[in-house]
């Protein structure tokens, strides 16, 4: 605080202190309690890694990544198809999601910038955004769930596109926008149309920033539960690449097993969660560190 | 740019002369782009569209009474939504009045007064609790956070404010086991606070520095410089922000799910299980059918309300927040 308040502690006269007691006191708690605050939210994120280490270690059996969930009540077993299930369904819905973020975000940025229905659409988008994901589980059910009959990894998959198109576009927006007009003029003086100036210099220009924004989209559908809830479901099955049917998935499997009355299922939760946050805490970094370096060029 | 220069000296070089460079596929990118764009909007409209349409046939049956009634009998088939709205806004309030002093502190700390050094990795340590998924922040609640709060705030107030009225009716657990409103909406408040914390830092940081200097020329101290000079600067931005963070605690599904009880009736304590609408639906969607299913999507239909007008004015008074 010191290099930030040069003026206000300069005065240690007793007579200015007596005067601006009230001041100083006022001064004190509001320092005192930012850093509390501060130091709270520190210790709440040791608090949830260093809750998920203590559980999570004891969760890992040899056969935690190789076999598939065992039966309620039973015993051994491990992860190894919800693991994979997510890994497709997270796989297919970035692979929807990012050329459809990435072209809307193109337009947003490169045809329509100051246009009417572009605004409109910035601004539809920042609400998807933020929108509850429960909604597109919903959403999702009705579209998908209900005419075809079943639960199945397709639904899972399209939800979480859905989920993650929002953010691909921001990021794409954001980035492309970063990229300077003279490189888009120089382009076209060279005689080459919009399309060809936007795929060779603007996206290339931009490529870190976009990537980066797939990582973010990747890291926000990797823990969603409650969309998959509605969608792909669950079960204890092999995952036998049958996206028709309920797809083993990560969240969803931490959600019942968690919640369950074995142990065994309970460690296999717990062994489940750390895995997931870690991955989603990697990517996180990784991600920030990328566009922070884009940014700054 | 080699890309470029290569295809355009590769068509010269070719000896074709270089006809009005492909117009199809430049109106082929662009309607991509546009096609890409307006899917945003279809997107939106389908969620609207398909929750309306699962919720018609309880809105048709209940009427306006689906707002007022608390019934929710599966035997019956009567279903009421007032529980499950009124557990959605106390716990989100809750969040608000716990989440938001905490934010503002966060954001006065890391723009006025954490020493250079430290700010990024302290930030980055804020801005991680973003990511940590719901799910976890569930289970965080409901294995280390609720047997603690059960034990050390629970009981002792509950043994408090026993026998006084209105504090004692608020303020007394039943049966203390740690889960309930309270602990949904201090779990929730966790979970804005990243979110209002690094949206209103962003919007401190672009006060101009002269602004600062000059107030702590004239010999102010933090605390006035905060109070008169930065949060009249950047108010309407951080109501935005705090917006935003009540849209995310109105939609929160999976960490109230695990820590609020999951009751289905009404009590006037804030230590007592209730339910939200979005726990709600967690917890039945997949048992339910016909009326009661329709009724879970009536209280979709409510949420989707509730969040899209608050996410709106939350857009609106902060134009460009950050993803997080």
């Amino acid at each position: 605080m010191d290099a930030s308040t040069p003026f206000a502690t300069a005065d240690h006269s007793p007579r200015a202190s007596r005067v601006r007691s009230g001041r100083r006191i006022a001064d004190r708690i509001l320092i005192l309690a930012s850093t509390l605050a501060t130091l709270l939210g520190i210790v709440v994120l040791g608090s949830i890694l260093l809750m998920l280490i203590v559980e999570g270690v004891k969760g890992f059996t040899p056969t935690l990544l190789t076999a598939p969930t065992p039966g309620p009540g039973s015993e051994g077993g491990g992860i190894a198809n919800a693991i994979l299930g997510s890994l497709v369904m997270t796989f297919i819905g970035i692979v929807i999601a990012t050329p459809v973020g990435l072209m809307a975000g193109t337009f947003l940025a490169e045809y329509g910038r100051t246009s009417k229905i572009a605004d409109i659409i910035r601004f539809l988008n920042d609400v998807l955004l933020s929108a509850p994901s429960i909604l597109i589980g919903l959403f999702v059910y009705t579209l998908m769930v209900r005419p075809m009959g079943t639960y199945s990894g397709w639904a899972g998959a399209v939800a979480l596109a859905i989920i993650a198109t929002p953010v691909i576009v921001r990021t794409t927006e954001d980035m492309l926008r970063l990229v300077p007009g003279q490189m888009r003029e120089a382009g076209a003086a060279l005689g080459a149309p919009r399309s060809l100036v936007i795929r060779a210099i603007t996206w290339r220009a931009a490529s870190a920033g976009i990537v980066t924004g797939i990582i973010l989209a990747l890291a926000r559908i990797a823990g969603e539960t409650a969309p998959l809830l509605f969608t792909a479901l669950n079960n204890n099955s092999w995952f036998n690449a049958n996206l028709l049917g309920g797809v083993p998935n990560l969240p969803v499997m931490i959600y019942q097993f968690a919640l369950s009355p074995y142990p065994n299922w309970q460690s296999l939760a717990w062994a489940g969660a750390l895995l997931i946050t870690v991955t989603i805490l990697a990517l996180s970094v990784v991600a920030r560190l990328v566009i922070k370096d884009q940014r700054a060029r | 740019m080699t890309a470029l220069t290569q295809s355009i000296a590769v068509a010269s070089e070719s000896g074709v002369p270089r006809t009005a460079p492909s117009k199809t596929s430049d109106r082929l990118f662009q309607g991509a782009a546009y096609g890409s764009a307006l899917l945003v909007l279809l997107v939106l409209a389908g969620i609207l569209g398909s929750i309306v349409y699962g919720a018609w046939p309880a809105f048709s049956e209940f009427g306006f009474g689906f707002l007022t009634s608390s019934a929710w009998n599966i035997g019956t088939e009567q279903f009421g939504a007032l529980p499950a709205v009124i557990g959605t806004v106390a716990a989100a309030m809750l969040a608000l009045v716990i989440g938001v002093p905490v934010s503002l502190g966060i954001a006065i700390y890391l723009t006025q007064l954490c020493p250079g050094w430290a700010r990024k990795p302290v930030a980055m340590t804020i801005e991680l609790l973003a990511s940590v998924p719901s799910i976890i922040y569930g289970m965080w609640g409901l294995f280390v956070f609720a047997p603690l709060f059960a034990r050390f705030v629970q009981v002792p107030v509950s043994n408090l404010v026993e026998g006084i009225p209105i504090v004692g009716t608020i303020l007394y657990a039943r049966i203390p086991s740690g889960v309930g409103v309270l602990t949904a909406g201090i779990i929730l408040a966790i979970m804005i606070v990243p979110f209002v914390a690094s949206i209103t830092r962003d919007m401190l940081d672009q006060i101009p520095t002269v602004l600062r200097e000059s107030a702590y020329g004239i010999g102010c101290t933090t605390w006035e410089v905060v109070r008169h000079v930065l949060v009249p600067q950047a108010s309407v931005s951080i109501i935005g922000a705090i917006m935003l963070g009540l849209g995310r605690a109105l939609g929160e599904t999976m960490a109230v799910t695990f820590v609020i009880g999951n009751a289905n009736r009404l009590s006037a304590s804030i230590f007592d299980p209730g339910s939200t609408i979005a726990s709600r639906i967690a917890n039945e969607f997949n048992e339910a059918d016909g009326l009661q299913l329709s009724s879970l999507m009536a209280l979709g239909c409510l949420l989707f309300i509730i969040t899209f007008i608050v996410l709106i004015i939350a857009r609106l008074l902060v134009r460009r927040a950050k993803v997080a």
